[in-house]
């Protein structure tokens, strides 16, 4: 199984890149991890001419805490940056245990978190904790930057509105009054699977009153999706395991599955009731985000 | 910095990198679509490191890059340029095989033998960072090493008996 033939650049700079990528344009992508665009590049779906590595652009792999910012993680972290990251097992444990169950040991080690959000898969695990916990991003083009809600990154099935000549060069994790969260996957195997269906949440709450809830589905629609509807019927209310159960209802009607290989649109739909429900109860009874 | 290029007769172009391999620096001049898998097979005829999927699914190319194991299939080799790898070929001190080796040997954790210099550096990698790990943290380490032989018990034998755990034979 042999790569066609391709150029390669390595600039040392966010700049250099977006030049060059600006110069070249479709013919060019950007290589980052490169654990999905040498797949796909090595089963014939992908043959970019030239490929722009941001291997050299170190300042991007830090994770710190940046007062009065918050978490910001660099695109260029691999996933098991973010399963190690002492910051991470401080403020949002659940990203990093989110990240602990995406593929193998050994592409946690290559793939990077901006590869996992630009790719904007459906079915990618980070994409609903992040959203959950109002993450957003920052994009660097020849143009400028710009700093967007992670929610809005996403257009479509693989479509994110990020331009062609712009890197996503950070996450960041906004301070929180979110007193919980979670992200619960279901694959068909334990290890190594691509989420059939994914469920984040991020809930706070006093005493026994929920305060806020955000709710983040994933695979069941052509991006991440906000179960809008059920996050509404939740604020206010004082938890039970009925009000948990019908909050898992109302999720279920906010996505649009397709059937394929992993399971079937209404399979997908039980799963969104299931895990919300799950998901909820997890978030409330940890105590910690 | 950019690596030094010549274009080849042929009209691509080929670019200067070195991997420091086992402890020695090579210097090649590779094309960009030269993965690492390659690089060690056929530039440096490593070929300890088996050829699998091709797809970073079964493990089978797994090597050590700076302490970290990864599938060598899903790197390019320019992108390991300057870094540090280990394969298969590299973990015995000396004249002695590695205590992995020896409890593989011991434990009859291998049938046809192709997944097991992936499994050895997967479980290298997970004993350099976690020297005494539970059966848990063993089958999670190799989860991304498929073997279809051997049902995985005697590999995890293998793995925690070299970590000095008391382990019962069969």
């Amino acid at each position: 199984m042999y790569l066609p033939d391709f150029e390669y650049y390595a600039p040392d700079s966010v700049q250099e890149a977006c030049k060059l990528k600006a110069e070249f344009g479709p013919r060019a992508m950007f290589f980052s991890g490169g654990t999905d665009i040498m797949h796909k590049m090595k089963i014939g779906t992908l043959a970019p001419e030239i490929l722009i590595s941001l291997k050299n652009l170190e300042a991007l792999k830090k994770i710190e805490y940046v007062p009065g910012k918050g978490v910001v993680i660099g695109a260029r972290a691999t996933h098991n940056d973010l399963v190690n990251s002492e910051i991470l097992h401080k403020k949002y444990m659940s990203v990093s245990e989110a990240a602990h169950q995406m593929a193998a040991n050994q592409v946690r080690n290559i793939g990077t978190v901006g590869g996992n959000l630009i790719n904007a898969v459906p079915s990618a695990d980070l994409p609903p904790i992040l959203m959950a916990l109002d993450a957003s991003v920052k994009l660097v083009g020849t143009k400028g930057e710009r700093v967007i809600p992670l929610e809005e990154l996403f257009t479509g099935v693989c479509k994110t509105c990020c331009c062609d000549d712009e890197i996503l060069t950070e996450i960041i994790i906004p301070d929180q009054k979110m007193t919980g969260s979670t992200y619960i996957k279901f694959g068909l195997r334990r290890s190594g699977a691509l989420a059939v269906a994914g469920v984040a949440v991020a809930v706070e709450v006093d005493k026994d009153v929920i305060k806020d809830a955000r709710i983040v589905l994933g695979a069941v629609y052509i991006t991440p999706k906000r179960a809008i509807e059920s996050e509404k019927f939740l604020i206010g209310e004082k938890i039970s395991d009925e009000l948990l159960a019908e909050a898992g209802k109302i999720s279920c009607t906010e996505c649009k599955p397709i059937s394929d290989m992993r399971g079937s649109a209404e399979y997908r739909q039980n799963l969104v009731e299931v895990l919300t429900k799950r998901a909820l109860r997890k978030a409330i009874d940890k105590g910690h985000v | 910095m950019s690596n030094a290029s010549i274009i080849g007769k042929d009209g691509v172009k080929r670019y200067l990198i070195t991997i420091t391999v086992n402890g020695d620096p090579h210097s090649k001049v590779v094309k960009a679509n030269n993965t690492l898998t390659d690089f060690l097979r056929d530039e440096l005829d490593l070929t300890g490191t088996k050829k699998g999927c091709e797809l970073g699914d079964c493990g089978s190319c797994t090597v050590l890059m700076d302490g970290k194991a990864v599938n060598s299939c899903l790197i390019l080799a320019i992108e390991a340029d300057g870094r540090e790898v280990t394969t298969i070929e590299g973990i015995a001190s000396t004249a002695e095989i590695d205590i992995l080796q020896q409890k593989f040997i011991e434990f009859g954790a291998l049938q046809c033998g192709y997944c097991t210099p992936g499994m050895v550096m997967s479980a290298k990698a997970l004993l350099a960072k976690n020297p005494r790990p539970t059966e848990l943290e063993v089958r999670q380490a190799l989860a991304g090493n498929l073997c279809r032989c051997t049902g995985y018990v005697n590999i995890v034998k293998a793995v925690l008996s070299a970590s000095g755990q008391e382990v019962a034979h069969d």
